[in-house]
């Protein structure tokens, strides 16, 4: 939890350190020469962490401008003998998949480990994909932690799995071990003593059928080495009736729920780190004693799936077996099977359900008096921008233009802090989000489609460092192809989402050297498509220029920059923004409470007792749009600077 | 090692993202394990810069691997830095022996600022507590944080206040340690009379 603990030289000692950063440490200890990434939760602080002790352990750190060439320089280092990493979330695999699954035949030479963040239950992703089926697709092996120290453990020995084997190998984390925190115990930081070499005449390549053979004999052999890792281990007494078969963190869970129903006795737990390809042998040598198996995993029914597939071949020898698990849908948290997180409450239903344990948690008798001396019903907590968002100041400039436009213009949007542009706190603006960069491509199809009477003005909006992610390629092919549309870039100078990461578009690197930086209206003017620039905190002249180029035709950019208010007020003295009493005469206005009600900045708030505004001093962060706005003049911004 | 009450001990930190919940679950935890003991935390935050619930489970043991969630009507300590949020841990983690320590300054959801959900009154959120669990601790925590020399502070007086609780099994300097050495300069002794006020504020 401390960049002190990643640090710290002495092997044996205990240290709390976050889920990220005992990854971060696991590298360090393999000895890892060159890292990247694209920042993405749950993952985004790994490399945040190794950028840190880059200088003092000489290493190679970079945020690369997308989760594929960070693979590709990754997979570079490795080529040379050197031991690289590479971290993304489940998302950025999507992204990297094309070059993974080209690596994965070629295989590598250098340790080379890919950490994917899976985020199950979705807490910060717009999805809770399950990476281990892609990494069975494109054949490659899959490490799985448990918990915090695991996954330093982990990542230390798959550098040398990956070498073993010559094959990248994933170690998928998710978001309850990436921002999970324990205490771990040190092993020994290796400083990287290899020298690099590509010699003329070195290949590696990825052709013909001859080299799919040799990726399975490697999977075969990575089966016959998981038998016997230490990752796989099982708890319980001996030949089993019941088997529990868990992976990641739900093995954590399954131990807790045993326990909470009385359980633990006659159940074995078989815990799984290596879960693809399967530890077939060892697996069997469990199934043969079992006659119910039950499983434990997020999210999808992966490890189901694979064990059955693997006791339908041997049936004849394992005999008969109920198996429980997402199929059979005993083991489901409250949105159905294969949705959402397991934990330990979900765990102890569903064996208590299969096996008729009674599972009783702690009752708090005085609930249901105290919701009903609320009198009301408990008010959710919506997601919202923070206030001060530059994003909110544009989203109520776009919203404004469009109406004051009048022909029913929509707004397509992306991946980023602006995503929230589909919830209340950005008016519901955004009628299209999927994924990194795609806001762009489809507003692009939307503005071919005139020829067939569609003739809505198309914005799309999107962030700064998804520009430069995945936006390029759809701009050059609306400029080539002469599509209609306006593109407005939301940039906030920095990738705000994850944790303030820079990006091509700024001038210093992840180390914090100077970066040669790539201007986005170059970018933009090169591929030969006009491009303005505003500040969003301006509203007015913010809905005049989009007014405007509403008109026009074509492909064109609108560039919305300001400073993420995050960003802009850390470790600086905020303007003082305040509610003039006299001037603001409450409802009595006509506006409808415009700034808490309408704008809507968390920090604008109705004082009940006065009837009046007020900004809750301890959320403002000081923009001064909310002052722009209210039609009375009433509030006040003392500027610090 | 002094004994813990409870083994795991499971405390919860709730509250509003951008309240600094995880710096106040990250100085528990690291006073803990440079004390000896054994943590897990989970955090939920989800994109906690933009103000969505926040939740810390932090659970110590003296020797044990544990998992990083609490199971439900688990907690043996609930630190809430939001009302509303506190009565919503409670409603899932707490039994009626659950210590809770509570902020009394609201933070209005959107739903409330829209005027489409009513927040309700804090002193009935504090009596709805009461009604669920009997050892409540309220405090000013934002207003004390204020005096202290920035609203933002809040985390910090909270922190004292578990420290003070007595119901951590560690002393006070292991947390003054830890927010030393995480912090420099002005932030650090902004932090650390926050700190005090919220000890000072619970032990009396
Ligand atoms: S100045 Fe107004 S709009 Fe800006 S952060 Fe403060 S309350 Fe919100
Ligand atoms: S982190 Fe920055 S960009 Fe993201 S919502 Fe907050 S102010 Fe807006």
């Amino acid at each position: 939890m401390t960049i002190m603990g990643v640090r710290e030289e002495k092997p044996g000692v205990r240290v709390a350190l976050t889920g990220n950063e005992s990854i971060a440490r696991g590298a360090l200890e393999a000895g890892v020469a060159y890292a990247a990434s694209y920042p993405g939760s749950p993952t985004a602080e790994v490399l945040g962490t190794l950028a840190k002790v880059a200088g003092e352990h000489d290493i190679y750190v970079e945020w690369s401008v997308n989760e594929k060439v960070a693979l590709e320089g990754a997979a570079a280092a490795s080529f040379t003998g050197l031991r690289s990493l590479t971290v993304m979330k489940a998302d950025g695999l999507n992204v990297a998949l094309d070059f993974a699954g080209a690596l994965a035949i070629s295989g590598c030479r250098g340790g080379m480990v890919i950490v994917v963040g899976d985020d199950p239950a979705a807490h910060s992703s717009v999805r809770e994909e399950d990476s281990r089926n892609l990494c069975k697709v494109i054949h490659l092996p899959v490490l799985e932690p448990s918990s915090v120290e695991e996954a330093m453990d982990m990542t230390r020995e798959a550098f040398s799995l990956s070498e073993e084997l010559a094959l990248p190998v994933v170690v998928r984390c998710v978001t309850r071990v990436c921002h999970a925190s324990g205490d771990v115990k040190l092993g020994k930081i290796a400083r990287t003593e290899r020298e690099p070499e590509f010699q003329r005449g070195d290949r590696v390549i990825t052709f013909g059928i001859a080299l799919h053979a040799m990726q399975e004999q490697k999977l075969t052999r990575a089966s016959a080495l998981f038998c016997k890792s230490g990752f796989n281990s099982y708890t319980g007494p001996q030949r089993a009736q019941r088997l529990i078969i868990a992976s990641g963190p739900s093995y954590m869970y399954a131990l807790e729920a045993l326990e909470m129903l009385d359980l633990s006795r006659e159940t074995g737990v078989l815990k799984l780190g290596t879960t693809w390809p399967l530890p077939e042998s060892l697996l069997l040598d469990y199934l043969i004693n079992a006659s119910e198996v039950v499983f434990a995993e997020e999210v999808e029914p992966f490890v189901e799936d694979n064990v059955m597939a693997l006791a339908a071949r041997h049936w004849k020898d394992i005999g008969s077996i109920t198996f429980y698990g997402k199929r059979s849908g005993h083991v489901a948290g409250p949105a159905g099977p294969g949705i959402g997180e397991m934990n330990p409450d979900i765990l102890a239903g569903s064996l208590s359900k299969i096996t008729g344990a009674a599972f009783k948690s702690p009752v708090l008798s005085g609930r249901k008096g105290a919701l009903e001396l609320l009198g009301e019903k408990m008010p959710g907590r919506d997601l919202a921008l923070c206030a001060g968002c530059p994003h909110r100041a544009s989203f109520w400039s776009i919203k404004t233009a469009l109406e004051l436009d009048g022909r029913g213009g929509i707004v397509l949007g992306d991946i980023g802090c602006y995503t929230l542009g589909i919830a209340r706190t950005g008016y519901h603006i955004l009628q299209t989000v999927h994924c990194m960069g795609a806001g762009v491509g489809i507003a692009g199809g939307m503005g071919k489609l005139d020829r067939f009477g569609f003739n809505r003005p198309v914005i799309t909006v999107v962030g700064d460092s998804t520009f430069y992610h995945a936006a390029v390629p759809a701009l050059i092919n609306a400029r080539y192809n002469r599509s209609n549309f306006m593109l407005v870039l939301l940039d906030n100078e920095t990738t705000a989402m994850t944790g303030h990461q820079p990006h091509p578009g700024r001038s210093s690197t992840a180390t914090g050297e100077p970066a040669d930086t790539v201007h986005m209206e170059d970018i933009i003017r090169g591929i030969g498509i006009p491009c303005s620039l505003q500040d969003p905190y301006d509203v007015e002249a913010t809905i005049d220029v989009i007014c405007r180029m509403l008109q026009q035709e074509g492909p064109r950019v609108l560039i919305l920059r300001r400073t993420c208010a995050l960003a802009a007020v850390k470790g600086k003295q905020k303007n003082r923004v305040y509610v003039d009493g006299k001037r603001c005469i409450g409802d009595a206005c006509g506006c409808g409470r415009f700034c808490s009600k309408v704008f809507s900045c968390p920090a604008n708030i109705w004082d009940a007792e006065s009837g009046k505004a007020r900004i809750d001093e301890a959320v403002c962060n000081g923009c001064g749009v909310c002052a722009t706005l209210c039609p009375r003049q009433a509030i006040t911004v003392e500027r610090t600077v | 090692m002094p004994k813990l009450f409870a083994e795991p001990l499971n405390i919860i930190i709730t509250g509003v993202g951008g309240q600094g919940n995880v710096l106040a679950s990250q100085i528990l935890s690291v006073a803990a394990a440079e004390a000896g003991y054994r943590v897990a935390v989970g955090e939920t935050f989800g994109v906690s810069q933009r103000g969505g619930s926040v939740m810390s489970h932090v659970r110590i043991s003296r020797d044990k691997p544990i998992g990083p969630l609490i199971p439900r009507g688990r907690a043996h300590v609930v630190a809430g830095f939001e009302p509303l949020e506190t009565m919503r841990v409670i409603m899932d983690y707490a039994n009626p022996d659950t210590v809770v320590i509570m902020n009394d300054r609201p933070n209005y959801p959107l739903g409330c600022l829209l005027g489409e959900d009513k927040y309700p009154h804090p002193a009935r959120i504090e009596e709805a507590v009461k009604k669920m669990v009997s050892r409540v601790h309220t405090l000013p925590a934002t207003h004390l944080a204020q005096e202290a020399g920035s609203p933002l502070a809040a985390n910090m007086v909270m922190t004292g206040a578990m420290a003070a609780s007595g119901l951590v099994p560690f002393g006070r300097e292991y947390f003054i340690r830890t927010i030393e050495s995480l912090f420099t300069g002005g932030v650090r002794e902004l932090n650390l009379r926050a700190f005090d006020t919220g000890y000072s504020r619970i032990s009396g």
